[in-house]
């Protein structure tokens, strides 16, 4: 676990360069409320509480709901939402280990369902503006509401451009939705960068400091290849052949891997070993069918992003489709089928 | 999945091996040990040999307290299949034979025979079998077992076994992988004594005749593999492979996979997939116990770990208790947080919990880690499902899905997961990253399910036991209320027969009346002349005998009878009318008490009267030469009769005693009577012919035939030939009485001791009893009792079978 939680040190960096001092405060609020969290309800179940801390798992839960929020939220929905992570999402199943869902992930679930508009509040990453606040404003910002000199989040968004900047995702879907063209939307000053097209502009680069990251843990056999592998590839193919079908509707295959969540949840949110699929083939299928879930809730739903939802969808099924792919055990012709009425 | 034997050599010559799935790579250690050479011990002072040391039962102890015993002297001898006996291992005095802790992860205790060493080391006389080439192969295995060889490599497998196997065997495997760490005792035996592990090799290649010839080294054992080339160059067949150093490649299973890509099926044995495999071990005490004759009474041992300061190999008798090795390498206690010596390598073995442990033939290492040399058995975290045991584990199994059963113990599922099919190689424990000793859990878990399997087969067979019983006791209530069916038949049919009931009574009066007679004839026979009444038993014995072999041979035979029947002396007709009245008289009683069968308790009485009071009246019935001739025409009818019968009988083909009993006693009585009775006879007979057609017809009909029916209609049938009205009652009277012996007899079937036998006995005895029979009786009867005896054999059967079911 703490070597996934270094390993998430480029993206943060990454983060931090982009979208300014936000996610680290964010980072240092969640993981205190985790850790407090998991060490109050572990003396009340009269476990080793320092053993159990030592494994990390309650850190690196706190960071992946860190870097998933806003950076300018305030600061006690990301305590709540850590709270809610390891007490209920995780403490009640019986922790680490027992947990059917992904914590960080119900609780960003929690906060976007229960504070939608403050969840996609993002400030625009640098390069589009210049403005953004210094670690003091974005202190007073995230337990004031307000910088020093006064303005709330949605002043400072305005301020970018005169008109409200969204993230990469939110602006495709809503210019879609008006009437836009794929291809006109990605002239817009969200995306316009020279190299990559329908890179969002500073957000593919934070995708990409996390791919680097994930790129390590597959080669400190920390993780395996399978479910950031399926996961990459199944929503590559079913953007493929969305955006191959209308090109003018649907978002092309690196759009939809570059911006958003989907390589940060490629490697460091669907591999978690507890709600995640153990056998190698389910793996890939459980990879695969988030991939699918990502891209299809992104295209159809009424969310921006999806990594949290595929992510819980496919955590329900892994009971399933374990059971469904155990590996053929040493001298038996094939594994035992299910034999009914169970 | 099974590759063909040509394969696997193509790819053997071209140095390529399969895998298995899964594996560790854990740090081998092996250096600590590996460059010493295989020392010997001086003798411990108690050497403890537990007489099971293998997989099967314990051999039979042959020594006793107090005796001394020289080396090599077998302590217990195979008394079965499963069991190798054990040896001394050194000369001494048997000082115990009792139950001591072995070598067992839960410390448990077992049979034990101890010996104080008189320090001479003196060995018994040895039989060595060099000639081994010459000699049958179960000689050569018989040597084997004597020498008490079970598999050295860890499971203990008794060799004898595997080397008289039938199958035939493509691969002989000698194991020499040695793949869990620490352990050195197969590579420095390999590299000292290659020559005799080739030797061992010999003799297994001339048990077997493999097609190809396997000696499997990890590469990371380079010493041994040079050694074992040198020691087999000169035989092409036998080749030796280096296998990837990967554990548990030495696993047999594993291996078997590594070399031939084949898997032996679950519940099966290699010797299915073509292959058997030997640890180089074996291979050496083969060799031992066929050239020098020496049973297997000492291995190679690694006491290795950093807590003690000269780790190496030794020869350690068996039964060498542990402290004794531990102190010929200087133990350092102080390195250890607590004492813990662990018996077998890292992965594999378990921590003893008495140093008094004795070491065993499976024994290969004694490890004494130094603290943080393992992993500490208390840091156990939870399991996060990683997954990573599943990819190490060499069986494909999903270890964190057992271990969440095991846990949980949810038995039936982490059986589900195939938890048998675990090897409890510890890959997965090694590689868990939570730091579970999941083998701890797997076994924990077989254990439980073993145990409840135990109990499980017992309630069932007890459950077996309980439903044949019940389906037995049903059985027999169907069969009772079958027999009371029929007997209520019977009676009704016998109700039918008689025409006129105001006959009845003179009928029963005159039963009496003849029964007395006969009784009397009896008793007086018996007091008058003893001597003659002997004779008349043997001769109507004889004849009986006669009959009997007439009857059941053809009916060529009948007609010596007929003649000795015939040609009647005087003594002979005596003889014949005390046999007739012998076995009227047994009518008379039956009748009797059949008539008072409303009242069966006077019944007794009733006889009993009879007997005392009625002597006199068919004694004196002589023999003229007129009713001679009657008698043998009738004979001759009766013979003609006979054989029709014979040929219907032929069809219930086992003709045997019971009807030919009847036809005897049938025979037998005619000859006692008068020439008015014998008239009245043929007539009868001619008659009953014709009914006795339709009652077999009718008996077939019912193709159950009940007997018991068949008889009353035959009486019945007798009865209306009336020819003068003494006669006439008589005859009534005799059928009545046959129609209540009937009755009775179907009473008696119908009752609760419902033996097969016994009924069908009553059945004869009934026909015995009856009144002087016509032939169409005879023939009735036969057919009657073939059927009683089918139906007996029947009941029988059923017997058996619930009897068998109950076991």
């Amino acid at each position: 676990m703490r070597m996934v939680a270094y390993a998430m040190v480029p993206g943060m960096a990454a983060q931090w360069y982009v979208f300014g001092w936000g996610v680290l405060i964010q980072a240092c609020l969640a993981v205190a409320a985790a850790v407090v969290t998991e060490g109050v309800i572990l003396t009340l179940r009269k476990k080793n509480v320092e053993r159990a801390l030592s494994d990390y798992s309650a850190v690196l839960t706190a960071l992946l709901l860190a870097v998933s929020i806003p950076p300018s939220l305030p600061w006690w929905m990301t305590v709540l939402g850590a709270i809610f992570a390891i007490a209920v999402a995780k403490q009640v199943y019986g922790g680490l280990g027992f947990n059917m869902f992904n914590p960080a992930m119900i609780a960003y679930v929690m906060l976007l369902v229960s504070f939608p508009a403050a969840m996609t509040m993002w400030l625009p990453p640098a390069g589009v503006f210049d403005g953004a606040p210094g670690f003091i404003d974005t202190v007073s910002l995230i337990f004031t509401g307000f910088t020093q000199g006064g303005y709330d989040v949605t002043q400072l968004r305005t301020l970018a451009d005169g008109v409200t900047s969204a993230t990469p995702l939110d602006a495709v879907k809503t210019g879609l939705t008006q009437g836009a063209t794929y291809s006109e939307l990605l002239n817009t000053q969200t995306f316009a960068t020279p190299a990559i097209e329908s890179m969002g502009k500073g957000w593919g680069m934070v995708s990409l400091a996390y791919l680097l990251g994930g790129l390590f843990l597959i080669r400190q056999r920390i993780i395996t290849w399978h479910i950031p592998g399926s996961l990459i590839v199944s929503v590559a193919l079913v953007s493929l052949v969305l955006h191959l079908a209308d090109g003018d509707y649907y978002a092309s295959p690196v759009f939809h891997l570059l911006n958003g969540a989907v390589l940060i949840g490629a490697f460091f949110i669907a591999t978690d070993p507890v709600s995640a699929s153990t056998t190698p083939r389910g793996r890939i299928i459980f990879g695969a069918a988030i991939g699918f879930w990502i891209v299809i809730i992104r295209t159809f739903g009424g969310y921006p992003d999806a990594v949290a939802f595929g992510v819980i969808i496919m955590n329900m099924a892994v009971p399933l489709i374990d059971y469904y792919t155990r590996p053929r055990t040493y001298g038996r012709a094939a594994p035992r089928k299910p034999q009914g009425g169970r | 999945m099974y590759p063909a034997f040509d394969d696997i050599i193509t790819n053997l010559n071209q140095n390529k091996l399969s895998s298995f799935p899964g594996g560790v790579h854990p740090e081998d250690r092996k250096a600590l040990s590996a460059n010493s050479t295989i020392s010997r011990l001086p003798l411990p002072e108690l050497i403890t040999v537990p007489m099971r040391q293998h997989v099967g039962t314990d051999g039979q102890c042959c020594v006793e307290v107090g005796d001394k015993v020289l080396k090599g002297q077998a302590l217990t001898t195979s008394q079965n299949p499963f069991s190798v006996p054990v040896h001394a291992p050194t000369s001494g005095e048997i000082v115990a034979i009792a139950p001591h802790v072995t070598a067992h992860p839960s410390g448990l205790t077992e049979m034990c025979i101890s010996i104080r060493p008189d320090g001479k080391d003196e060995w018994t006389s040895l039989k060595p079998v060099t000639q081994y080439q010459d000699m049958q192969p179960q000689k050569v295995v018989a040597a084997i077992c004597d020498a008490g060889i079970s598999g050295m490599g860890g499971a203990g497998f008794p060799t004898h076994i595997k080397t008289a196997s039938s199958k035939e065997v493509e691969f002989l495997i000698i194991n020499g992988v040695e793949c869990e760490p620490y352990i050195t005792s197969d590579d420095r035996l390999m590299r000292e004594h290659a020559w005799q592990i080739r030797q061992g090799i010999d003799v297994l290649e001339h048990l077997l005749s493999p097609k190809a010839i396997v000696i499997a080294i990890e590469d990371n054992k380079p010493e041994a593999i040079e050694a074992m080339k040198i020691a087999c160059q000169d035989k092409a067949a036998y080749r030796v492979v280096a296998v990837e150093t990967k554990y548990p490649a030495g696993g047999e299973k594993q291996l078997i996979q590594v070399i031939t890509g084949r898997e032996v099926p679950r519940n099966g044995l290699p010797a299915d997939v073509g292959v058997l495999m030997f640890n180089v071990g074996t291979s050496y005490a083969i060799a031992d116990a066929i050239f020098h004759g020496k049973p297997l009474i000492e291995r190679v041992v690694t006491v290795t770990g950093e807590a003690v300061q000269k780790p190496g190999n030794f020869w350690a008798l068996i039964g060498t208790p542990v402290r004794h090795l531990l102190e010929q390498v200087n133990y350092l206690p102080k390195k250890q947080r607590q004492p813990q010596i662990i018996m077998g390598g890292p992965m594999m073995g378990f921590t003893l919990n008495d140093s008094d442990i004795p070491v065993v033939k499976i024994t290969n290492c004694l490890l004494v880690p130094a603290k943080n040399e393992l992993p500490d058995d208390d840091s156990e975290r939870p399991c996060i499902r990683c997954s990573d045991c599943a990819s190490a584990c060499p069986a494909s199994l999903l270890p964190q899905q057992l271990y969440w059963h095991a846990k949980a113990k949810e038995l039936d599922k982490a059986e589900e997961y195939d938890l048998f099919d675990c090897i409890e190689c510890g890959a997965c424990a090694y590689v868990c990253p939570s730091e579970i000793p999941l083998v701890h859990y797997y076994r924990q878990a077989k254990a439980e399910i073993r145990t409840q399997r135990d109990e499980r087969n017992k309630a069932e067979k007890a459950r077996e036991r309980f439903e044949a019983r019940k389906a037995r006791l049903e059985q027999e209530k169907l069969e009772r209320e079958e027999k009371h069916r029929k007997a209520k038949e019977a009676r009704l049919a016998a109700a039918n027969a008689p025409a006129e009931k105001g006959e009845a009574k003179d009928k029963v009066a005159a039963a009496l009346a003849r029964a007395k007679a006969k009784k009397a004839a009896l008793t007086s026979d018996d007091s008058s002349s003893t001597a003659d009444d002997k004779k008349a038993q043997v001769a109507a014995a004889i004849e009986r005998a006669k009959a009997k072999k007439a009857a059941q041979s053809t009916s060529s035979a009948s007609p010596e009878e007929d003649k000795d029947a015939a040609s009647v002396s005087p003594e002979q007709e005596k003889k014949d009318k005390v046999a007739a009245a012998i076995a009227r008289a047994k009518a008379k009683k039956a009748a009797q008490q059949a008539t008072v069968a409303s009242d069966p308790k006077s019944s007794d009485e009733t006889s009993a009267t009879s007997d005392s009071d009625a002597q006199p009246e068919e004694k004196p019935k002589a023999l003229s030469a007129e009713e001679e001739k009657k008698r043998r025409v009738a004979a001759a009818v009766a013979r003609a009769k006979a054989k029709k019968a014979e040929k219907d009988n032929a069809i219930a083909s086992d003709s045997s005693n019971a009807p030919g009993d009847t036809q005897t006693q049938a025979e037998e009585q005619p000859e006692p009577i008068s020439a008015e009775e014998e008239k009245k006879r043929r007539v009868a007979a001619a008659v009953a012919k014709a009914k006795a057609k339709k009652a077999e017809k009718d008996n077939a009909l019912a193709s159950d035939s009940s007997n018991a029916p068949g008889d009353t209609q035959t009486q019945a049938e007798e009865q209306p030939e009336p020819i003068s009205a003494e006669e006439e009652k008589k005859r009534r009277v005799a059928a009545a009485v046959a129609r209540a012996k009937a009755k009775k007899a179907a009473k008696e079937n119908a009752a609760p001791t419902d033996n097969p036998d016994e009924s069908s006995d009553e059945q004869t005895v009934t026909q015995d009893q009856s009144e002087p029979l016509s032939d169409e009786d005879e023939k009735k009867r036969r057919i009657a009792a073939a059927v009683a005896k089918a139906k007996a054999k029947k009941a029988a059967k059923e017997q058996n079978n619930n009897e068998s079911n109950e076991l």
